[in-house]
């Protein structure tokens, strides 16, 4: 410590500032690490200011110090945690993950349960004062039609006379948790039995709870959006999984041979870049045969989707792997006599698997944008499947956006999500590569 | 330089036969073909053809060929210039074809500049007022612009249009031209029509430009020559327009190469939800019925573009980095 304080002082010219009492000299000296404390002319010595200084630079030391011992995965998390908004997106990520894992219990509804007298019913406000006062636990008005006497048509309308609480852990509609565990609570919902009793003393308005409204036939937009996104979400993880298996095969053959395979293997990559990547997933997509399972045209299209995506990460790691031949502790490494395969997994992938993770992460959207797209014009995933795509094949009718624009929601979900991974993945990667 | 263009083209060769050649593998893929799935239709309308009448119809198709044989017949044709039949619209693809993928690239042409405007101006501005509340406004906008897939985009806008003005911004042009001859009022019905698409199609790639742009020009900017061009004087617009933004520019051409296929892909979907006369809802129609010589030949010319598109950009490459063409 005494040796690098000294050090920086001798190395520092000395400017007509520096012209203090000799005792205060050091301490303010300490400029390496704030160099606004000693500007020219700055003769005043201010005791508040000195005492700020120490503090600091010792702060700078141990910082120092700290940085020196770290782990590389410690600075990677240190380096990341800067990153604001890399940390929000991150939690946005893990909620949304979340979200997906336990759609079946955080939805208000089944997704297949349907109303049709409630088609296009508009979101309703979650209220807590009921003309005035304070009810003490959350409600919705209920839903009335009417028909306007200009249009003609038939509307919604909110009928104050009624009100229904919403409940935590009410008993709804009943589902299996992850086809394994049954049960008919939801986190949040109106009372069966308070709905019963509604219905029997016939009351004229329809008890829901549609937080973003209902759709075409009457479902919840919400829990559907919920159990969209664990089929959106997924496909983005599994067709990254494949494509960076894919990548990282192709891409490390590539890189560690070198020579023809590695010319070919360029050449395939560069071949499949060259083809507009829409039209040929569409006529791919096309070619899945109409009759199969949703599970197979799951797995078809995750696979369709990958097939092109791992030219991306076959590239990355390949370029990795050519700058990583020629560092000295890979030529240590093989002077020390370790095998090929040691070379390659002991000291070469975990040096960018970092690297690989954040490439990995900034992959995601776009496979989800890609599944969403192809859904969307009806070549993807088809209904019963639910997937934000399909959702958003609704809204492709003008005239049913225009009456019912939370059709659109999926959307803002898709741009929150796609925005969340995207600057989750800008951190991961800029955290990638702390020494720099 | 002639040397090296003449090479590209040569490579050219080879990369288009492969795409033929998958072009044509892809769409023969799915189990049957369209007389299958036309025979499917009758059968839901509730008559169903007599097999002598499917006969006839395979083999007029040609059909009842091998693959291998119709591929070579295809591509025979295809390098004369003829497309093989539609068996849908019962017209040479030829003459499908050509004003769709006329009207793709008018489209993507279009988005082309207007990304490269935008990503010109709004680049400069928040690089010149790095940090000011400017600065934020659009660098939070493009990260949206990135981050919403411009299918949804067409929706959004078709929407607020339709809703809030009354206005349906779908087609390129106003009823009364869709089908008259080529004038100058036609003209400026299709000027009117193809902001809409233009805007939509290159938001995600003048985002993606405004970043770039914003980051080239603040390195160029903290650099002496810049300090050295101030001392003596010159007005600032001046200054930054005459240098640095020149360095900065070029990102602009380097990545054309790639952001043209990815114009030509974006703008089918947003043709689809938007109802263009463009490739995008023919390819779709035809990969849904099975009309294999037009779905392949929208294919392969799709993927023609493209390349074209990339050697273009490569040529202004090199025209502008001499260490590109003299390294070849």
């Amino acid at each position: 410590m005494d040796v690098d304080r000294s050090g920086s002082r001798a190395s520092r010219p000395r400017a007509a500032g520096d012209t203090d009492p000799p005792g205060n000299a050091p301490l303010s000296s300490g400029g390496a690490f704030k160099p606004s404390a000693t500007k020219a002319g700055d003769f005043h010595l201010d005791m508040d200011e000195v005492y700020d200084d120490t503090a600091s630079y010792l702060d700078a030391n141990e910082e120092q110090d700290r940085l020196y011992v770290a782990a590389p995965l410690q600075m990677m998390w240190w380096r990341f945690t800067k990153h604001k908004m890399a940390v929000v997106g991150g939690v946005i990520v893990i909620l949304l993950y979340l979200i997906a894992i336990f759609a079946e219990f955080l939805s208000p509804y089944n997704p297949e349960t349907y109303e049709v007298a409630l088609t296009y019913a508009p979101p309703q406000r979650i209220h807590f004062f009921h003309e005035g006062k304070f009810q003490g636990r959350p409600f919705v008005y209920g839903l009335t039609q009417a028909r306007n006497p200009e249009t003609l048509r038939m509307e919604f309308q909110i009928d104050e006379t009624v009100r229904y609480p919403i409940y935590f852990w009410p008993e709804g509609d009943s589902y299996r948790i992850w086809g394994l565990f049954e049960s008919n609570r939801h986190l949040f919902g109106i009372n069966e039995a308070v709905v019963d009793e509604a219905r029997e003393e016939g009351a004229p308005s329809f008890a829901t709870l549609f937080v973003l409204g209902a759709d075409k036939l009457g479902r919840d937009m919400l829990t559907r959006i919920i159990y969209g996104s664990r089929i959106s979400l997924s496909i983005g993880l599994i067709g990254v999984i494949l494509s960076f298996l894919f990548g990282v095969v192709l891409g490390g053959i590539s890189g560690y041979y070198g020579g023809a395979v590695d010319v070919i293997i360029q050449r395939l990559i560069e071949f499949i870049r060259s083809v507009p990547s829409i039209p040929l997933w569409m006529a791919l997509s096309a070619s899945l045969p109409r009759d199969w399972s949703s599970l197979r045209i799951y797995f078809g299209i995750t696979i369709i989707l990958s097939l092109i995506g791992w030219t991306f990460l076959a590239r990355a790691v390949r370029g990795r792997f050519l700058a990583m031949r020629e560092e000295e502790f890979i030529l240590a490494a093989r002077f020390a006599g370790a095998g090929e395969m040691r070379i390659i997994l002991r000291h070469m992938v975990p040096s960018f698997f970092s690297h690989l993770i954040a490439s990995a992460t900034l992959a995601v959207p776009a496979m989800i944008l890609s599944e969403t797209s192809l859904s969307f014009l009806g070549l993807g995933l088809r209904p019963p499947t639910i997937s934000w795509g399909v959702l958003l094949q609704e809204s492709q009718n003008l005239r049913s956006v225009a009456l019912a624009p939370w059709l659109l929601l999926p959307g803002v979900v898709i741009i929150v999500t796609i925005l969340a991974l995207n600057f989750l993945g800008d951190g991961l990667r800029d955290a990638a590569d702390p020494y720099r | 330089m002639s040397s090296f263009i003449f090479r590209r083209f040569l490579l050219m060769i080879p990369t288009l036969f492969m795409i033929s050649l998958i072009s044509f593998i892809v769409i023969e893929l799915p189990p049957g073909d369209y007389i299958t799935s036309y025979i499917a239709n009758r059968m839901a309308q509730g008559d169903s053809p007599r097999q002598d009448e499917i006969d006839a119809l395979t083999k007029q198709y040609g059909l009842d060929q091998p693959v291998q044989i119709r591929y070579l017949k295809w591509l025979a044709n295809v390098v004369q210039g003829k497309f093989g039949f539609s068996f849908e619209w019962q017209l040479p693809v030829s003459d499908l074809i050509w004003d769709r993928l006329g009207f793709t690239v008018i489209v993507a042409l279009s988005a082309l500049l207007f990304s490269w405007f935008v990503g010109l101006v709004v680049g400069i501005l928040s690089a010149v007022y790095q940090y000011s509340v400017w600065d934020y406004l659009f660098t939070a906008l493009s990260f949206i612009g990135l981050g919403t897939p411009n299918f949804l985009l067409a929706l959004i806008l078709m929407w607020m249009a339709f809703a809030y003005f009354g206005v349906n911004i779908s087609g390129l042009f106003s009823r009364e031209f869709v089908d008259a001859p080529w004038s100058i009022a036609k003209f400026v019905d299709l000027l009117k029509h193809l902001w809409a698409p233009a805007i939509i199609v290159g938001t995600a790639g003048s985002a993606g430009l405004v970043r770039t742009m914003r980051a080239n020009l603040l390195d160029e900017l903290s650099k002496p020559y810049v300090e050295t061009g101030r001392a003596k004087g010159l007005n600032e617009l001046r200054l930054v327009l005459k240098y640095p933004t020149r360095v900065a520019l070029n990102p602009f051409v380097s990545t054309m190469g790639w952001a043209l296929p990815q114009l030509v892909s974006g703008s089918i979907i947003v043709s689809v939800v938007l109802s263009l006369p463009t490739t995008g809802p023919l390819l779709l129609r035809s990969l849904l019925t099975q009309d294999m010589y037009l779905a392949a030949s929208f294919l392969l010319m799709l993927s023609t573009l493209t390349i074209i598109g990339t050697l273009i950009s490569d040529i202004l490459l090199a025209l502008l980095d001499p260490r590109i063409r003299m390294g070849g």
